[in-house]
């Protein structure tokens, strides 16, 4: 007899949930650094958090092919997303739509896919999972969707992210987008937010 | 170097779902359609001013009634969203009234005319006086997306200007105008360049309108149902519309104000009022009017309505 894995519902209402996930992430893209929620009550299998798993399920397809990290993708994850999303698991980050990795031990940023010059929005979206996400402290952020500045702290993310981001701020309008996620909150920073550490 | 290479979805990017009788999908079009919307979305934001390619659906109404606008604001409506509707500045005109109806049917979702009270605001051909906020997405109806069209017929070779940041050939173009006409003729449609990097069309709005683009604190997605794009200005976004220096970016003035509100701020429309041809010159945003109406401002009442009520 055959192994079976127990695959977890997904969401209970799935066009009212996805619409407002959608909504949460488009509020999160538009203004870079500000933290939104995702209230929808799902368990996806660890460790998938709460955040990242509504995302996908709101976003991602058989047309998305799907990158998880090492450390994310156990049997139950990869049931779960291609129970629901029904996108292809892929072990190339650079054909990656949506990425999903753990803010400590994140790829280095220039192996996903940046896009092309003539089809920039080709690049892959990547998730990364936090500890914590706070505003008013921390990272400073300027750029499209920020008045003067945002400021954002993020907790559980490895050392020399920043000097890659800049890097990839540099290949616009290639380059990748960034959700960050702590659990329900999230916060997205698009290619365009210039990001300042503190001295 | 960059090529340009054929767009990765491209081949799943073009069937057309079956339009259905009884029944709606919330926001009339099906999950997979909305996902796909929804993802373009997010990417134009993330590239404010670069037109993304979607699958555009067949939709109940034609083409030319934004069929573009409408998939833009179906992907992001919810039932707590309050949704107005303007065609040149007006509500109750017959396209405005029928969007409106479509997503208070296939979404049951609150409709106002007031520009305050609205979450999302779908517009053709105008923006609304009331500055928006941050709480407010607007919506363009997009005829043309690619603002270099006129100048360059391909789409393989504008996307390759863009890319490659190749605008010459538009400078040239508004300079022509200077050297004709001693001012860019252009009143509508004028293009504008977002965040210093993309040139981009703002759809059929006046020139007066352009500056309110600029650090607009609301969200601006775009929707082009006809070449199926969608584009976005993120808010707080620089949006500039191209000048020269010798020759700066000027809005319309009047002369006159509004005869109803007596408002000299807001764009006007002129009115033949009786068989002889007299003129009024009226606002253009309905609601913008009323509202300064309702607050107590009287204009002169036009040229033969013997003044203010
Ligand atoms: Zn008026």
């Amino acid at each position: 007899m055959a192994d079976t894995i127990d695959i977890r519902p997904g969401f209970a209402d799935p066009v009212a949930a996805s619409q407002k996930v959608f909504r949460a992430v488009l509020d999160a893209m538009s203004r870079p650094g500000r933290i939104g929620t995702i209230d929808e009550t799902i368990e996806p299998p660890a460790p998938l958090s709460v955040g990242a798993a509504s995302l996908l399920l709101a976003l991602a397809d058989h047309d998305t092919p799907l990158w998880l990290a090492p450390e994310i993708r156990t049997p139950a994850t990869a049931a779960f997303l291609r129970f629901h999303c029904g996108s292809p698991l892929t072990d190339d980050p650079g054909e990656a739509a949506f990425a999903v990795a753990t803010g400590d031990s994140l790829p280095a940023l220039d192996g996903f896919s940046v896009g092309d010059d003539a089809w920039p929005e080709t690049s892959t979206t990547v998730i990364v999972q936090l500890d914590e996400l706070t505003e008013g402290s921390g990272l400073t952020l300027t750029g499209p969707g920020i008045a003067t500045e945002h400021r954002l702290a993020v907790t559980g993310l490895r050392d020399g992210v920043w000097p890659e981001w800049t890097a990839n701020g540099a290949l616009f309008p290639r380059g990748i987008d960034l959700v960050l996620v702590a659990d329900r909150r999230i916060a997205a920073l698009p290619r365009t937010t210039a990001v300042r550490t503190e001295d | 170097m960059s090529t340009v290479i054929p767009h990765p979805t491209a081949s799943t990017a073009t069937e057309a779902t079956q339009a259905r009788i009884e029944g709606y999908n919330f926001a009339y079009l099906d999950e997979q359609t909305k996902r796909m919307i929804r993802r373009a979305i997010l990417k134009a934001v993330a590239v404010p001013g670069y037109q993304v390619p979607f699958g555009s659906r067949e939709m109940p109404l034609p083409y030319g009634w934004g069929t573009g606008g409408i998939q833009v604001t179906a992907a992001v409506i919810g039932p707590d969203d309050t949704l107005k509707v303007i065609d040149q500045g007006a509500d109750d005109t017959t396209n405005a009234v029928n969007i409106r109806r479509f997503f208070a049917k296939t979404a049951g979702v609150a409709t106002t005319d007031r520009t305050v009270d609205a979450s999302i605001i779908q517009t053709r051909h105008r923006i609304p006086e009331t500055p928006l906020t941050e709480d407010q997405i607007l919506v363009y109806q997009v005829p043309i997306p690619e603002p270099l069209r006129q100048l360059e017929p391909r789409e393989s070779e504008t996307r390759k200007m863009h890319a490659l940041e190749e605008y010459g050939v538009m400078h040239v173009s508004l300079y022509e105008d200077i050297a004709k006409f001693g001012r860019i003729t252009r009143s509508y449609n004028y293009p504008v360049r977002v965040n210093g990097r993309y040139v981009m069309a703002p759809s059929p709005i006046p020139k007066f309108d352009n500056p309110k683009m600029d650090r607009m604190p609301a969200l601006q997605l775009f929707g082009a149902g006809r070449e199926k794009r969608i584009y976005a200005v993120p808010p707080y976004t620089e949006v500039k519309s191209l000048d020269f220096e010798d020759h700066p970016f000027e809005v319309e003035t009047w002369e006159e104000n509004c005869a109803l509100c007596g408002a000299g701020d807001s764009y006007l429309d002129e009115v033949i009022v009786d068989d002889q041809g007299t003129k009024m010159y009226v606002c253009s945003d309905s609601d913008y009017c009323r509202e300064r109406r309702e607050a107590g401002h009287v204009g002169d009442g036009g040229p033969n309505s013997g003044g203010p009520q």
